[in-house]
């Protein structure tokens, strides 16, 4: 037996613990490069061009030398999820740590071959030269250093002020190839003989294939093989418009069965609080002394399901060979996705190689998985040929998962002078996570369709030492003396839900900050004093200060023009942002401005993090005025881009971002930051132009005027 | 099957297609082109969008037969990376994306726009890309890049 390393011993960063080996993520190559292969995957957040500038600057090469390896099970690190914003703290503090530690392994074998100490060595480029100009490079001695030896912990990065890059703006590396239109997304992927698929879905939820005549889609040109698993069917053809005719024979040959029943969507608070659920106590925090409660308010907020609602539709590509079969996807985990098809295929992981390629924009778990199942399964028709299976708008707006609708109430206890004295958070909710790869059952959607079907996923919550799921974010930040957090999450699942953007905490942090503006307005308090009386985290208190100063915190009032605050720090444990939003409008809120603060520790691209903050900030204020998923009692109605609008050109406001830059602090994700502080702003702002208070998300015309009508 | 011609990126071309077929389908399928992008298949997002004369069309929404004897640029007609449009080289500079995936339509519309406007504000631009939906929030970065682009032609 060892003895347990000393607790003060440094420890690996989690990626690189969990897997060690230096050449599974950088190898030398004698011309001249360094291959990078990270766990994580770009999904057009730009996480690529950062994580190679962390290793250009750790091993002093040229940033242009730094080649990027796409994820794949064949070969890469297995780094779960890209999630949660944390790229940048996972991957990148591996990739640091462990590019340390092969700078030292270099600088050792330059030593030794050029006979002087390391200390006497300097590297420039990748070419490491000593006194008398001795030199030899990371190129030479490629082939004779070997990596694959496991890291060890005593590696010590560089300090922040002697790195070249991290803290400029470097340009991303995917951009050049999308303005030229070369192929990159998967959807633009042409293998030979490849084949094209579609899958058949019911338009009422969760309704069973009673009945398929395949006459039709049959008598279509090209057509290669339908396919039919108990209520998963599909087509495929030698052309991409043979399989979408040949789906629309199938889609008018296929009689359906009843479906389940939806919620009332204009009811979603009294449908939330009467499901069964399970419950927990997030947090609790007791106070130290006997306090005099004056009096009690309460509120209510609720926000919607909300669509992911990419540009592109969900797509992957199968091959199988034997009893192996290769995957490509924009999944955001290759692994956790492998691990869902071995389960639904009854294979051993092994057998299956899943490789990430670019797809659209992914704000979470989208149907991403669920496609690539599909074109499994179309693909085992195909004897051997790559089949392409894509997505329809509508599927994509009805089948993916959803955002959870959450209803959220707070009691706070006041004492005589109106100073808070408990705080009481309860929220109803569907889970926020249905993730591949993470249970003994798969999470795909044509899993639950097959004709030995496996059971529909029900979501559920990452605990709170992950950042929690819809009780992220519910924990104040504020000093209240005492509080409750309690969470209720759903156990049944009429709308499918998973992991949106910010999970709850857009809602979390709508009902809190929008609340406290309650608060403060009924005090006659400055809302901004009011935050910045109640924290005590001095990075807080610096962001809402540094954009109430860029926004002229508060400019003097005009008629139909608002002004709001929202802040957050996202988790609690990672980017602190402030916004100040300023709007206009009377029935239709227009939003002209927002400014907002931002603190990520160490800004490695700062460039990256604005366009992050800017692209959310932007995103919000889309959910916040327009968007929400819609229903029947039988179907999901919001199908095209005409039922589900989003902020257009027009309708988007200027976004102004101030990046406090705090080179000598952990770098963070900046991904997920802005949308709950930005969805607060905006509703403390409309109620700062008109007086109305809408409690319910989007905020509407018809939303306005029942906010009205609730407050006469 | 008739056969149906038009003038792409400048090069003459015939295809044998149902006329009713959309032009996106005919781009992506025997053209092998991978510019224009499905995204809704309804003229809704502009994905797809390509230049059919100097107008910004969707490439989804329009049937094959209405583009015969037209001239029809798409994104890969505008400019490359040896020799690239104004616009591909602003919206490098502005970093005027994030996925990408709606910036070959959004190249398209804006170069109709400058083809029409060659001096656009703020606000033209905005409301030439209005039916252009971008869903990662990069469209102030795109409007700055479109003005840059403009700028640049004016001068030189």
């Amino acid at each position: 037996m060892t003895n347990p390393a000393p607790s003060s011993a440094p420890a690996l960063p989690v990626s690189l613990a969990a897997n060690p080996v230096l050449s599974s993520w950088i190898r030398f190559s004698s011309d001249g490069h360094v291959t990078l292969s990270p766990g994580k995957v770009e999904i057009g957040q730009g996480i690529v061009t950062t994580l190679a500038q962390i290793a250009a600057d750790e091993l002093d090469v040229d940033f242009g030398r730094v080649q990027m390896v796409r994820a794949s099970t064949a070969a890469s690190p297995n780094e779960g999820v890209t999630s949660g914003s944390l790229s940048v703290q996972q991957s990148g503090r591996a990739i640091r740590q462990a590019c340390a530690e092969i700078r030292q392994i270099f600088l050792t074998a330059a030593s030794d071959q050029l006979g002087v100490g390391i200390d006497a060595l300097e590297i420039k480029d990748g070419t490491i030269s000593g006194p008398g100009n001795i030199s030899t490079s990371y190129w030479e001695l490629a082939d004779k250093v070997s990596l694959d030896r496991k890291a060890t912990p005593g590696a010590v990065p560089k300090q922040s002020a002697k790195r070249a890059l991290a803290g400029s703006s470097v340009q991303r590396l995917d951009i050049p190839d999308k303005v030229f239109a070369q192929p990159r997304f998967i959807h633009d992927q042409a293998l030979p003989g490849m084949l094209h698929g579609r899958v058949l879905r019911p338009e009422l939820s969760g309704a069973k294939l009673a009945d398929l005549s395949e006459d039709g889609a049959r008598a279509v040109a090209g057509l290669v093989a339908i396919v039919r698993d108990g209520n998963f069917s599909g087509v495929i053809s030698e052309t991409e418009a043979g399989a979408e005719a040949a789906l629309n024979m199938l889609r008018k040959g296929a009689t359906w069965s009843p479906g389940e029943t939806l919620p009332d969507e204009n009811r979603l608070a009294e449908f939330l609080k009467a499901q069964p659920v399970e419950s927990s106590v997030v947090d609790k925090k007791a106070t130290a002394g006997a306090v005099e409660k004056k009096r009690t308010i309460r509120r209510q907020y609720t926000r919607p399901y909300i669509a992911h609602a990419s540009i592109a539709p969900s797509c992957a590509t199968a091959q199988w060979n034997g009893d192996r079969v290769h995957v490509w996807t924009h999944s955001q985990g290759v692994y956790l996705l492998r691990a869902d098809l071995a389960l639904v295929l009854k294979l051993p992981a092994e057998n299956i190689t899943v490789e990430h390629m670019e797809g659209a924009g992914c704000y979470g778990h989208n149907a991403a998985d669920d496609v690539a199942l599909d074109a499994v399964l179309l693909a085992k028709a195909a004897g051997g040929r790559p089949v392409r299976v894509l997505w329809s708008r509508a599927d994509e707006m009805s089948h993916a998962p959803f955002g959870a609708a959450m209803a959220i109430e707070i009691e706070a206890d006041l004492d005589a002078q109106g100073e808070i004295v408990d705080w009481r958070h309860s929220i109803w909710s569907n889970g926020h996570a249905a993730r591949p790869g993470r249970a003994a059952q798969p999470a795909l959607l044509a899993g639950t369709e097959l004709a030995t079907p496996f059971p529909r996923m029900i979501s559920t919550n990452p605990p709170q030492a992950n950042g929690g799921g819809g009780d992220r974010n519910s924990i104040p930040l504020y000093d209240f003396p005492s509080w409750q957090i309690d969470s209720h999450r759903l156990t049944t699942m009429p709308v499918r839900t998973s992991a949106l953007r910010t999970l709850g905490a857009q809602g979390n942090v709508f009902a809190i900050e929008s609340f406290l503006d309650e608060i403060a307005a009924e005090r006659g308090e400055d809302p901004v004093a009011f935050r910045l009386r109640h924290l005590r985290d001095e990075r807080a208190k610096d962001v809402i200060r540094a954009a109430a100063k860029r926004a002229n915190w508060k400019p003097e009032k005009r008629a139909g023009t608002g002004y709001g605050i929202g802040f957050a720090r996202y988790k609690n444990t990672g980017a602190y942002c402030a916004v100040i939003a300023e709007v206009e409008g009377a029935e239709d809120i227009r939003v002209k401005r927002l400014t907002l603060a931002v603190d990520v520790g160490e800004a490695i691209n700062p460039d990256g993090v604005i366009n992050q903050i800017e692209g959310g900030a932007i995103q919000a204020t889309s959910w916040v005025l327009k968007e929400r998923v819609r229903f029947d009692d039988k179907r999901i109605t919001s199908t095209s881009w005409t039922d589900y609008p989003i902020l257009r050109f027009s309708e988007v406001p200027e976004v102004v971002v101030e990046l406090i830059q705090r080179p000598d602090s952990d770098p963070v994700g900046a991904g997920e930051a802005a949308h709950g502080p930005v969805t607060a702003a905006i509703a403390n702002a409309v109620f700062d132009a008109l007086e109305i208070r809408v409690r319910d998300l989007p905020i509407t015309r018809e939303r306005l005027i029942a906010a009205m009508e609730l407050g006469a | 099957m008739p056969r149906i011609q038009f003038r792409l990126n400048g090069v003459e071309t015939t295809v044998d297609a149902d006329p009713d077929r959309s032009l996106l389908s005919i781009l992506r399928g025997p053209l092998g082109m991978t510019g224009p992008h499905f995204g809704c298949g309804s003229g809704e997002c502009g994905a797809c969008n390509v230049i059919v004369g100097n107008h910004a069309v969707a490439a989804c929404d329009t049937p094959a037969w209405s583009v015969a004897g037209k001239d029809i640029t798409t994104i890969e007609g505008l400019g490359s990376a040896e020799n690239p449009h104004p616009l591909q080289r602003a919206f490098i500079a502005e970093q005027a994306l994030q996925c990408g995936y709606c910036i070959s339509g959004i190249l398209m519309s804006a170069a109709a726009l400058l083809m029409q406007n060659p001096k656009p504000t703020g606000n033209d631009v905005k409301a030439a890309l209005d039916r252009n939906l971008c869903r990662c929030g990069s469209h102030n970065r795109i409007v700055r890049a479109v003005l840059r682009a403009a700028d640049e032609m004016a001068s030189s």
